[in-house]
Formats: structure tokens, C-alpha cells, sequence
């Protein structure tokens, strides 16, 4: 038994697919989502905790991946560099979840933490490399 | 009445001044009326923190021991221009660097003579009588060089467009990562913060108007290139995207890392971040008219930048209001919008602004010359010399 955190990214041609269900039934997998941020017609990041049998598990990605879902490993932590972020709020038109916002008031970057899915979709979008992942 | 620019420095010189930022204005405007505004307001203080691409430096370094007439420069591998005289040159400011490629580039060499960094100089001539020096490699840093000036083409564009992606592929551009089916959409500007969008027919700013540029007091020396004062107008006057444009000078020697920051666009290249504050006299009651403006009154363009034409598709009009929400309506689609131009940076740069002027660190300056209000925005064609 081991336990994987992916984040599984879907296009929106395939959101409406019951694809978590076949790793229950297919792959015998427990899963648990942490977070999701999944609309119809857009593309759609989960975050899930896999656990079960490793070549089932391996299996299940091979799935996925063949099903359209890009699939990859959890970072542990994405951390803003206040020091560096001169808070232009670019990142904040990437963050699907909205865990990256520009306070209403003052207008300086606010990182909610407990929103982010840790897609990792921010990372390359910050032009002074604020924005860092723990592995 | 009119006020004079002489009459505002002798209040800012007896302390009397009273100044407010482009956003203060607003609502002081709205509560006491134009009429009243104009008689008690003598300064509005605008602003931008933004990636500005037309930026960059002249240097001279001063004569080496047997001296060098420079062909080629490098500052930290990053190749600079020198067919001016023997030891100046310019670096600009995206230009990339021969060895680490998109992570570090002119701007990043700006950025460390501002703070002080060593930076590693070689250079290649090819020997003359009064040159004989064929080649050098030595470290300087802003204060060993003699002048250190920022020089800067085109900085604090009036307007400019939104950024959207058609494609159904990512996309990296100057206007920052944009995801595919429209999945956000990018724009830059102060919008009612910002410096010529509360001058729109450049009255007050002009050639020779002392400016805030990155910490120093500089000048704007110049229109700036691309500028386009034909724009499209709305009745208040400001254009809907592009428009003026400056070109600043100041001494780099004076300017801080705060308000002056190198950047990478992931997968475009390396620009600058470039603090402007510009004061501007509250003359008559016209200059306040144009300095109430406020974002919604503001309008830009959205372009498809998937099209990789000169002429993009646009998808119509929205305000700063609408941008600033973090969400604008594309095609029937809800889109999230983010900012490259830092509203935070630029406000503080209205409010530091603001106190050198109360402060009486900062005087006025009437213009020099007046920006052009009439100005050709010309295409690069290919074209035979029979055709030109």
C-alpha cells in the first residue's frame, strides 16, 4: 500500500467524464480529493491523495493519461517571495482557484493558501520569480 | 483665475502647498466641485510601476592605461552598444545576456549599477595611434564609472491594450503567460493613477517637465517613440489604448532598486520595471476636469494575441473598472484579468511624490516644449526602393 498526491489537470472536452469513478472501480484505488476547482466547458485541476497497490496506482496514471488528463506530482508548498513581488497581480489571471487576489483596498497581492491546489500554474507566469515551489 | 507654475513652487517654498494623488482628487473633486477643487488644490501627483521594454543606459566609463577605443562591450556578458566615442556606451535594457541566455539580461545590469554590484566590463577595440588598447577586462560599479544616466526611448505609455489567447496552446508574450480558450487576459496600466491619462492632451507635461523616474528626479526629454497622440479620443480625452508616449533621462547614480527592477517574461525575454511619478499643476479648472478621471471612465481595447499578425482581432472595449474586478466578459465568457503594472508600487510613488512636494524637495517646472498633438504612427513595409 503506498499513497501518491497528483494533480490532475482536465480539458474541458473531457470535465464532464466520470473519470474518478473508474479508479475505484478499475484500479481498486482509495482516493480522496483535497481540492478541486472543476467547471463545465472549462479546464478543470483536482488535487487528489491516492492510495493503494503501487502497480495499480501506476496503472491509474497510465489511465489518465491516455484518457487526456495531464498528471502530475503534488508540490508541497508554493511560497510568494515578498521581498522579490513588486505586486503587479499578473499571477492572479492564472489562479484558477483564486487563492492569488489583489487586496480590493490597497491593491497588494494576497495569497490564500487554504484555495491553492497547488497546480503550479503561477510558477513561470512571475516576472520577478516570486512565486517558488517547495518539493 | 489661472494659477502660474512660480505660484505654486512659492507655496511649495512656504510650505503652503496643498498637493493630492491622482486617486485623492477623485472624490475631492466629486465633493466639492470643480470650481472649488481648482482654487484649493495646487498639485495632483500621478504614477506607474510597469515593465517598460524602451528603457536603458549610458555609461562612460572613464580611460584605462594604455586607453581603449571600444568596438565591443560586454557588462556581465551582456553585450552593449558603443559605436559612439571610445568609452561610452549604451546598454539596453533587454538586451540578453551571451551566457545565461533569458535569466539575466541589460536590465539586470541596470538594476546592479543602481545597487552597487560589481559588474564584470570586458571590451575589444582594434588598436589605434591615440587607442592603442586592443582589449580589457576589469570590474566597475555605479560609482567607479564616471556618468551613469538612464535613457529612455519610449516609458509611461498614455493607454494600452488588453492581452487575450484565441489558441488552444499557451502562449508566452511580453504581456505575460496567457492561457488557452481565453483563460485570462492581461493588461497594463495605472489607469486613473496614471500619468498622461490625467493629461491627455499633454497641457501640463511636456518637454522639460521635472519628473519622479525611479527614486531620482529626472526630465522627460523628449515625445517618446510610437507616440500617437491620433488615438481614438473618448469626450474626456483620454485614448482608447496606445496613444503619447516620453522619453525620460535621469541619473542612475540617484535612483533606487525599489522603484526600478528587472523582470523575465518566461519564454519572451528580459525587460525592466520603471517607477514614473509625474506632478502635475492644478492650473484652471480644465486640468481639474482631467484629473477626476477615474477607471471606469477609462477605456481600452482586448486583442487576440494567438494571432501573430500585426493586426489582431479585438474583441472589443473595457474600462479599467471592469479590469481591476479580476473578471471581464470575452465572447460570452467570464475571463480572468491580471495586471503587469503594479497599482500598489505606483501609488506609492503618487504618495512619495506627494511628500517631496510638501516637503519642499520637489519644485515644478513650466515646459520646455509641448508634447506633439499631431504625430504620423507609421508601418514597417517591405518595399523596393521603387516602391518607397
Amino acid at each position: 500500500m503506498i499513497k501518491r498526491k497528483l494533480v490532475l489537470s482536465f480539458p474541458e472536452n473531457i470535465v464532464t467524464k466520470p473519470i474518478t469513478y473508474k479508479l475505484v472501480k478499475e484500479f481498486n484505488l482509495e482516493f480522496n480529493i483535497l481540492r478541486a476547482e472543476i467547471t463545465p466547458d472549462m479546464e478543470g485541476k483536482m488535487l487528489l491523495e491516492l492510495k493503494g497497490d503501487k502497480t495499480q496506482i501506476d496503472g491509474a496514471v497510465k489511465y489518465l493519461t491516455h484518457a487526456g488528463v495531464t498528471v502530475q506530482e503534488a508540490a508541497k508548498d508554493i511560497i510568494i517571495d515578498k521581498n522579490l513581488c513588486v505586486d503587479c497581480g499578473v499571477c492572479t489571471s492564472i489562479c484558477i482557484t483564486q487563492a492569488l487576489t489583489l487586496d480590493d483596498k490597497n491593491r497588494k497581492l494576497k495569497f490564500n493558501k487554504d484555495k491553492c491546489i497547488l497546480c503550479e500554474l503561477c510558477l513561470n507566469c512571475c516576472p520577478v520569480s516570486a512565486i517558488k515551489v517547495h518539493i | 483665475m489661472a494659477k502660474t507654475i512660480e505660484e505654486i513652487n512659492e507655496k511649495i517654498k512656504t510650505g503652503k502647498v496643498v498637493v493630492l494623488n491622482a486617486e485623492e482628487i477623485i472624490d475631492y473633486a466629486a465633493e466639492k466641485g470643480v470650481k472649488k477643487t481648482a482654487k484649493e488644490v495646487d498639485v495632483v501627483t500621478t504614477a506607474t510601476f510597469s515593465p517598460m521594454c524602451s528603457s536603458g543606459a549610458f555609461i562612460n566609463f572613464g580611460h584605462s592605461d594604455p586607453p581603449i577605443k571600444m568596438t565591443k562591450v560586454w557588462l556581465n556578458d551582456v553585450p552593449a552598444y558603443t559605436g559612439i566615442a571610445a568609452v561610452d556606451a549604451y546598454i539596453g535594457a533587454t538586451e540578453l545576456s551571451e551566457t545565461e541566455g533569458i535569466n539575466y539580461g541589460g536590465a539586470h545590469v541596470i538594476e546592479d549599477l543602481v545597487s552597487g554590484k560589481p559588474i564584470k566590463l570586458r571590451a575589444t577595440g582594434y588598436g589605434t595611434d591615440c587607442y592603442p588598447r586592443k582589449e580589457i577586462e576589469t570590474y566597475i560599479t555605479g560609482d567607479t564609472v564616471n556618468q551613469a544616466y538612464l535613457f529612455n526611448p519610449r516609458n509611461a505609455y498614455q493607454n494600452y491594450p488588453v492581452a487575450t489567447n484565441s489558441s488552444n496552446r499557451t502562449i508566452y508574450t511580453y504581456m505575460g503567460k496567457l492561457l488557452p480558450n481565453f483563460g485570462n487576459a492581461t493588461f497594463s496600466s495605472a489607469g486613473q493613477l496614471s500619468p498622461l491619462l490625467n493629461d491627455p492632451y499633454f497641457r501640463t507635461i511636456g518637454i522639460g517637465t521635472k519628473i519622479f523616474l525611479a527614486g531620482s528626479q529626472g526630465y522627460i526629454s523628449w515625445y517618446g517613440t510610437q507616440h500617437n497622440p491620433e488615438k481614438e479620443r473618448l469626450a474626456n480625452g483620454t485614448p482608447c489604448g496606445g496613444g503619447g508616449t516620453i522619453a525620460v533621462i535621469g541619473n542612475l547614480k540617484e535612483m533606487t532598486t525599489e522603484y526600478l527592477k528587472a523582470c523575465v517574461f518566461h519564454g519572451y525575454g528580459v525587460t525592466i520595471f520603471i517607477g514614473i511619478g509625474i506632478p502635475i499643476p492644478v492650473v484652471d479648472e480644465e486640468m481639474v476636469e482631467f484629473l477626476r478621471v477615474k477607471d471606469e471612465d477609462i477605456y481600452t481595447e482586448i486583442f487576440d494575441y494567438s494571432v501573430q499578425r500585426r493586426n489582431r482581432p479585438s474583441y472589443g472595449k473595457v474600462n479599467y473598472k471592469q479590469l481591476k474586478s479580476g473578471k471581464i466578459t470575452i465572447n460570452g465568457k467570464s475571463v480572468q484579468t491580471g495586471s503587469i503594472s503594479s497599482y500598489f508600487k505606483a501609488l506609492e510613488i503618487s504618495n512619495v511624490l506627494k511628500k517631496e512636494i510638501k516637503d519642499g524637495r520637489f519644485y515644478l517646472t513650466n515646459i520646455v516644449a509641448s508634447l506633439p498633438l499631431e504625430e504620423k504612427y507609421a508601418n514597417l513595409d517591405m518595399l523596393s526602393r521603387e516602391e518607397l
